[in-house]
């Protein structure tokens, strides 16, 4: 059984169609990438599953765990276990990054019936988090995301994804404004979350991010529809013809 | 009858109006220069006093009411408001069960233990928490380093060479209208004396919130601090406050002699009224602190989520060569709520220093307005002030508005002043609620983080209220 499943998935914004009938399911454990041009509608699917305003859907359902997704609130599918690391992440001016993840994670046990984390008992989890996926210490202690490089704030996005433990994680153009070795961190840490239980779904605009985190299946977005899916081995195809042909084709 | 006979009849009225009841003892409302003199009476003071505020009454009455901050309100009619009331006893309830649910509810967020609840709701305290028996503690404490800390009605008998000496020191009977008004018919407030080189031993803030709730509508507070002393006072509290008087008009005088420091903290939550804005607070207070003497300091801090509308300036006036004053804000304006609220620094010693930190919100129908003056005179050289005025917009029907007022005589002086408007935005909000956080913890957590600088400059225990009344304050705000 699928762990999320779009069907028929239309999405406009301000009356302009975006997106026009995804189809999608993805098993637990499984990664799937969505490659695609800008304008394609990659971060509009992200924003969508997360449950960002603005969007309307015209048709269509979107389940995880075969529970309607679309009716929820932004937080009620955070606790559901959708993560979205955002493109870009939004800085706090004041909050310190650790008083945030600890509100976060606190309130995410809330609503999964688990006991909130005292100060000590979330340092401990927190700290844990950090060495998952190497996380700089002085992070933590800085507001959140404010006057981070970019790849800080990509490293600062995987580490509250850790936390929080997510049923499935959306990695939204984490690539982007990333140089190779901060790439290379930033996969390191996505291939340490992965598990069995745990569906990811990585997009991007690059080849590149999938060398490192490699999908099980790769999807091509055009125009806000699936225009191809494949293996590890579409991603390759992209890169040496482009999407001008699939678009010549579609 | 003759004009003269009527209005002495008229007069006359006030003294015969005037009744007790078992309960409490209130005058007509009215105010005349017999209001004033049975305010004296009924506080038995002596004549020096009743000549001041008399002296300040007859001023009063030739001044008129301020209308240059950006605050609209219908007129005050002063002669129809009551200018005495003894303290009364508040209802004594028998258990929390009969508290409004709604009032412990807030309690409850604000982390208020639950004995200290009942004393706010006016619930008959158990024998565990004697409040005389804490309070007679603290008195013993406080004497035995020297402190005096007393209503300022007692100080008047007690210390009357040093009420008469700084009463009306640094804010003159002469200074405003409200001030004016003040001076002729404070009801009571807190004195306070350091002696020279004394550590006040204790926050001057628990004993204040358990014994002096009832300080009356215009409340007068005078804190000297000797050479080389220190002390922190906290005024008010996080918990909603009502009174069943519209107008309040305060006055705190604060004198810190040669190297003494005084930390002065507000948390004001008095009622803002409802959504409509009706039923609130009017606060037009005057705060003024004078740095007497060299390398002196004063710090005002000010969390400010209540009343409808306030008119508020806390200020300091830089005369010892290298004193500091400085000015922590946190003003919130909600609903309809209306604040033009800032400080003044006025530099005339050499070397003083001013910081100035204020962080104003405005959500719903609120008007938030920071008006600030930096003055440095002719002999100030080398002076040096820093502002930064910060505004947080929530929604889109309220304002912001900065004005800063800049007047520097000498040439040696630096002045800075650094101001920034944001929103919070649907990106912070969406971000904070993709991780978990419900729309009113993200509002509070972002609203925190916007005055973190100023929460910090609070004692540890009220920072920690003040953080939850924010969040309070504003629910409700987004959506």
């Amino acid at each position: 059984m699928s762990m999320l499943k779009i069907e028929g998935l239309h999405v406009e914004v301000e009356g302009k169609a975006i997106l026009k009938g995804i189809d999608l399911a993805i098993a637990p454990g499984e990664v799937h990438a969505i490659m695609g041009p800008n304008g394609s509608g990659k971060s509009t699917l992200s924003h969508v599953l997360a449950g960002r305003e603005g969007y309307d859907v015209t048709a269509g359902t979107v389940t995880l765990d075969g529970e309607d997704l679309l009716e929820l609130d932004p937080e009620d599918r955070a606790a559901k276990g959708v993560f979205l690391a955002f493109q870009y992440p939004v800085e706090i001016p004041g909050v310190s990054n650790v008083y945030f993840l600890k509100a976060a994670v606190n309130a995410v046990r809330r609503a999964r019936g688990q006991d909130e984390l005292d100060a000590v008992a979330f340092m401990k989890y927190a700290r844990q988090k950090a060495e998952t996926v190497k996380l700089p210490k002085d992070l933590m202690k800085r507001s959140v995301n404010s006057g981070f490089s970019g790849g800080e704030k990509k490293r600062n996005e995987i580490f509250q994804m850790a936390a929080l433990e997510p049923r499935l994680a959306i990695l939204d153009e984490t690539d982007s404004g990333l140089d190779i070795d901060a790439l290379r961190t930033v996969s390191e840490g996505v291939n340490a979350l992965r598990s069995p239980e745990r569906s990811m779904l990585v997009i991007t605009h690059y080849q590149r991010l999938l060398d490192y985190i490699v999908p099980d299946r790769i999807h091509v977005l055009l125009d806000g529809r699936i225009v191809k899916s494949g293996d590890k081995s579409l991603a390759k195809e992209l890169e040496a013809e482009g999407y001008a042909e699939l678009r010549a084709g579609a | 009858m003759s004009t003269q006979q009527i209005d002495e009849l008229l007069e006359k009225k006030y003294e015969a109006g005037f009744f007790t009841d078992i309960e409490q003892d209130i005058a007509p409302p009215g105010l005349t220069e017999d209001t004033v003199r049975l305010i004296s009476t009924k506080k038995n003071e002596p004549d020096w006093m009743l000549e001041w505020r008399l002296k300040a009454f007859r001023l009063w009455q030739r001044m008129k009411e301020p209308t240059w901050a950006k605050v609209s309100y219908p007129p005050i009619d002063y002669q129809a408001i009551s200018y005495y009331a003894a303290p009364k006893q508040k209802p004594k309830l028998e258990s929390l069960d009969e508290v409004d649910p709604k009032l412990l509810e807030t309690y409850a967020k604000l982390g208020i233990p639950l004995e200290e609840q009942k004393l706010l709701a006016g619930v008959a305290v158990d024998a565990v928490f004697d409040s005389v028996s804490v309070a007679t503690t603290f008195k013993a404490t406080l004497k035995e380093a020297g402190v005096v800390f007393c209503p300022i009605s007692e100080a008047v008998h007690s210390h009357p060479e040093l009420v008469q000496r700084y009463l009306g020191s640094v804010v003159p009977v002469t200074d405003n209208f409200f001030a004016s008004l003040n001076a002729a018919v404070f009801s009571d407030g807190s004195f306070v004396y350091i002696p020279k080189g004394v550590r006040c031993p204790m926050e001057l803030s628990t004993y204040f919130r358990i014994n002096a709730m009832n300080t009356g509508q215009f409340e007068r507070t005078l804190i000297i601090a000797e050479e080389g002393s220190y002390v922190s006072y906290l005024e008010g509290c996080t918990a909603p406050q009502r009174d069943e008087n519209q107008l309040h008009a305060a006055v705190v005088e604060l004198v810190a002699h040669q190297d003494a420091e005084i930390k002065y903290s507000t948390v004001q939550n008095w009622y803002p009224g409802d959504e409509d804005g009706k039923g609130g607070i009017y606060n037009f207070v005057t705060k003024r602190g004078l740095c007497e003497g060299a390398r002196s300091k004063i710090s005002w801090t000010q969390v400010e989520t209540g009343s409808a509308i306030t008119w508020k300036y806390p200020s300091c006036v830089l005369k010892g060569d290298d004193s500091v004053g400085e000015f922590y804000s946190v003003a919130l304006s909600n609903m309809r709520q209306q604040a033009d609220t800032g400080t003044k620094m006025i530099h005339l010693g050499k070397r003083t220093r001013s910081t100035i930190i204020s962080k104003g919100i405005s959500a719903g129908h609120g008007q938030q307005t920071y008006r600030g003056g930096v003055t440095v005179g002719r002999g100030a050289d080398g002076a040096r002030n820093y502002t930064q005025c910060d505004s947080l917009l929530i929604g889109s029907r309220c304002g912001a508005h900065t004005i800063p007022y800049i007047d520097v005589k000498n040439r040696t002086a630096q002045v800075e002043h650094e101001a920034t408007t944001s929103r919070i935005g649907e990106d912070q909000l969406f971000y904070c609620r993709q991780r978990g956080l419900s729309e009113e913890d993200a509002v509070s957590l972002i609203v925190n983080g916007f005055c973190k600088e100023v929460l910090g400059e609070l004692p540890m225990e009220f920072a920690v209220e003040a953080q939850k009344l924010l969040g309070i304050s504003l629910e409700g705000a987004v959506g």
